[in-house]
């Protein structure tokens, strides 16, 4: 690898109150590079997502050891500040969140928050996000049109672009098909595996990981157990606990 | 073919008996509303043998004691918009403030505190409020402000605002608390600030459940009396300033009532006033509801 | 990617700026409401003794106390509750568990709601009109409970009904499986869990009525009264219409000054009192919930 990895954690311990979530978290993911994070229910890889953009800091008692970096730059250094490194670190939710606001609107948002306010600006970060979003083609003529009105799928979509209106450098998916039906699903898959960027994307859905994703991390009881190619982990995980769950034993 | 069985049970007499006891209960409730209304029309009605509709609604000269009396209720109505915008006014900002403060600030300690105290402030008897604008905030505007009274539109609009708040503030609080979580994630998410996502997600999305709190503080201030009969001066004028004293409705009804005789001229403008005072508040609460429909559906 | 304008640093003062006078207002206004409790608290302890609180008025209203005051608002408060309560608990238990969706569910649920934004004073009108004059109550304590208890029927039964709709639909298909008919299943498993809520709301509005003036200026009130109601149709003194006819109509307005300041603060005890009791058993039930 030339440029290093763009994210890296190291030794990473997080707790809920006196809950200890994730336990010694240590690996680096590639730049432009699919990372998927797989393991049963309450394994922790929500938790880790999260801390990749400072959502858990919404948490109440919620601690922290160990250091995480992004792009060569410690992302909870003292000098750090969690509105800034989500402009850099874009995150999609489980189920579609848009704005109750236009499909428009809800593109702008960050970009308005920094300061964008010409219509010409606007209008053509609007058109290449919903078209890095594959979504351009279904909404081009209804704009104006609230979110809402559309599709689950869709809407999925529209919360893509407006977190790639922003020019993220690392997009963050947490369970983004967990509320879509299998079209909607495999629309998002496909924009997944083409898109340009660094993706890590928490997945409950084996299949789906086996089919986006370059690296897997099998999270297991807030461990990281083992992390690598994704054909290796689906095809000769070293670990017994990784095939026991990827071949459906648990979880 | 068969026929087919009902599959509403058979009622035992007691199941019948309790059913009609309740629904009995829901009919007088109901019933109270329109004999409310029946009351009003037929004792309002009674004023049209002495004034036509138009002076009573457009004419300032209220003079019922006068002979012949003068029934015209436009400085009457004045007065109670102009205590009720002034009230909006300054319990808006206020009320949705500490709206804010309380949901979006506030942390969970003192929130548990201070919402009951909120609603506690809601409770405050009217009259207590009246007396504190009669007996602290008139002489206070008299000295400072060099003014011929104290008691003006000004001290009225002032209390009806420490009693619309806590009404606001309450509702207000409610409905930014129903905003999802998801979506003021999805702006912090986007790289927004703590106020940005209030100002651009949160309070655009309670919209409808702040307008009408807002809505509903109003209305409260509107049918407010006591406050306005003790503070507002008591004079039938149309108001030039702040400083002048007005005689808003609530005002009127309950300073007249007591000292005229049932079933005159004077009586029956009373209900006329009641009347025009009931369907004031009815296009508040109407306007809340409708404006509470109209941005759920956006 | 951008060329926009605002630093992160332009957009943090700015939200700073915002929060601080959010957090003035909010915190400005709770000051302003303790200073005028505090001031009302201080003043009006300073006219409160044990004379006060038991007797009658004397020498034009500027010695003795407010007994019969107290004593009126008493009965005005818990006889409006025996009109508001059998209703508004019936009404509600009608609205939550008889009532089917349709038009006569709707009118009465509209007719319910208007009532509860109908301004006090025209309830006064209104009990004027038809208890005094109509029935021939006269200006009495029925006529005055009879007001009250229209007025606050709209929030008791909103509350009761809000209390009923919270117990699970589970205890009412659990008693109906076992062979309970609706009546037996609404009196021996819904009402006594939604009770406690309901009494909540009951005491809300109670105190509400407590605190109330305008309705019973003309229904109930009497300047002044020398002996305890006797019946029903006596005339009563109220601490409210108390405070008002002190401050405002008195011969010797400023020489009861202290009567005033200590009848506000006895009225201001009773009703948030009240008020604070039922938010305490709200918050007790909230927690205590096993549902």
């Amino acid at each position: 690898m030339v440029d290093g990895p763009i994210i890296s954690a190291r030794d990473v311990d997080f707790f809920y109150g006196s809950f200890q979530a994730l336990k010694g978290i240590s690996l680096d993911m590639r730049a432009k590079e699919v990372t998927a994070l797989i393991g049963p229910s309450g394994c922790g890889k929500s938790t880790f997502l999260k801390l990749l953009n400072r959502m858990n800091d919404f948490v109440p008692g919620a601690r922290l050891s160990g250091e995480i970096q992004v792009s060569g730059r410690s992302i909870y250094g003292p000098d750090s500040d969690p509105v800034s490194i989500r402009r850099l670190v874009g995150m999609v939710f489980q189920r579609p969140n848009p704005f109750p606001k236009s499909i428009y609107d809800n593109i702008c948002y960050g970009p308005r928050l920094i300061g964008a306010r010409k219509k010409a600006d606007l209008d053509i970060v609007v058109e290449k996000a919903l078209r890095a979003a594959a979504l351009w083609d279904d909404v081009k003529d209804k704009l104006g049109k609230s979110a809402l009105e559309l599709s689950g799928g869709q809407q999925q979509r529209v919360c893509i672009a407006r977190a790639l209106a922003l020019g993220p450098e690392i997009l963050l998916m947490d369970e983004p098909t967990s509320a879509l039906d299998p079209i909607a699903t495999a629309k998002v898959e496909e924009w997944i595996k083409g898109a340009d960027l660094s993706i890590v994307i928490v997945t409950h859905n084996m299949q789906q990981a086996a089919r986006v994703s370059d690296h897997t991390a099998f999270f297991y009881m807030g461990s990281l157990v083992e992390y690598g190619p994704t054909m290796e982990i689906f095809t000769r995980p070293r670990e017994e606990r990784t095939e026991n769950y990827i071949t459906g034993r648990f979880g | 073919m068969a026929q087919a069985i009902p599959l509403e049970p058979k009622l035992s007499p007691s199941e019948k008996g309790a059913r009609f006891f309740f629904l009995a209960c829901a009919v007088v409730a109901l019933g109270q509303m329109l004999l409310i209304m029946l009351f009003l029309f037929k004792e309002a009605g009674g004023l049209l043998g002495s004034v036509s509709l138009g002076d009573f609604l457009f004419s300032s000269q209220w003079y019922p004691t006068y002979d012949p009396p003068e029934f015209g209720a436009l400085a009457l109505i004045v007065g109670s918009l102009a205590v009720t915008a002034l009230a909006t006014a300054l319990a808006t900002p206020v009320g949705l403030g500490l709206a804010v403060y309380l949901s979006c600030l506030a942390g969970g300690i003192t929130r548990e505190w201070v919402k009951p105290a909120v609603e506690l402030m809601a409770g405050v008897p009217s009259v207590v409020l009246g007396f504190v604008g009669l007996v602290v905030v008139a002489p206070f505007l008299q000295n400072t402000l060099d003014l011929p009274t104290g008691l003006n539109i000004l001290n009225a609009g002032f209390i009806l605002a420490l009693m619309a708040v806590p009404t606001i503030a309450s509702l207000g609080e409610d409905a930014l608390a129903a905003v999802p979580r998801e979506i003021q994630d999805a702006s912090y998410a986007l790289g927004a600030t703590r106020w940005e996502t209030i100002w651009r997600v949160t309070l655009p999305a309670a919209m409808s459940g702040l307008s009408t709190a807002v809505i509903l503080g109003l209305g409260r201030a509107l049918g407010e009396t006591l406050v306005v009969l003790m503070v507002a001066g008591g004079a039938a004028q149309i108001p030039h300033s702040l400083f002048d004293s007005v005689r808003p409705l609530t005002a009127t009804l309950a300073a007249e009532m007591g000292e005229t005789a049932i079933g005159g001229p004077h009586y029956h403008a009373l209900f006329a006033l009641g009347l025009v005072l009931f369907f004031l508040t009815l296009a508040f609460n109407l306007l809340a509801y409708w404006l509470g429909r109209r941005w759920r559906r956006g | 990617m951008f060329p926009f304008g605002f630093t992160l640093r332009e957009r943090e003062i700015r939200g700073a700026l915002a929060l601080t006078i959010i957090r003035a207002l909010g915190l400005g206004f709770l000051g302003l409401m303790a200073a005028l409790v505090a001031y009302l608290v201080w003043r009006g302890l300073g006219a409160i003794s044990w004379e006060f609180l038991s007797q009658y008025p004397r020498e034009s209203m500027t010695a003795g106390g407010i007994w019969p005051a107290i004593v009126g608002t008493l009965w005005l408060a818990v006889g409006s509750m025996a009109v508001a309560i059998p209703l508004g608990f019936g009404t509600a238990i009608y609205l939550a568990e008889y009532a089917r969706p349709g038009p006569l569910l709707t009118v009465i649920r509209l007719g319910v709601n208007n009532l509860a934004g109908v301004p006090s004073v025209v309830f006064g009108l209104f009990g004027l009109a038809i208890f005094v004059g109509f029935f021939g109550f006269g200006r009495s304590l029925l006529s005055g409970c009879l007001t009250l208890g229209v007025l606050t029927l709209p929030t008791v039964t909103a509350a009761a009904e809000e209390a009923l709709r919270q117990t699970p639909a589970s205890f009412r298909e659990a008693a109906l499986a076992l062979g309970a008919n609706r009546w037996q299943a609404i009196r021996q498993v819904i009402l006594p869990a939604a009770l406690p809520g309901m009494l909540t709301g009951a005491i809300l509005a109670l105190g509400r009525a407590a605190g109330e003036t305008a309705p019973i200026i003309f229904t109930a009130s009497a300047a002044l009264t020398l002996a305890p109601p006797e019946s029903m149709f006596s005339e009563v003194m109220a601490l409210p219409t108390h405070i008002f006819n002190l401050a405002t109509n008195g011969t010797r307005i400023a020489a009861t000054r202290p009567q005033q300041f200590g009848t506000c603060l006895a009225l201001l005890t009773l009703v948030l009192g009240l008020s604070l009791v039922a938010l305490i058993l709200r918050a007790r039930l909230r927690k205590g919930r096993k549902w």
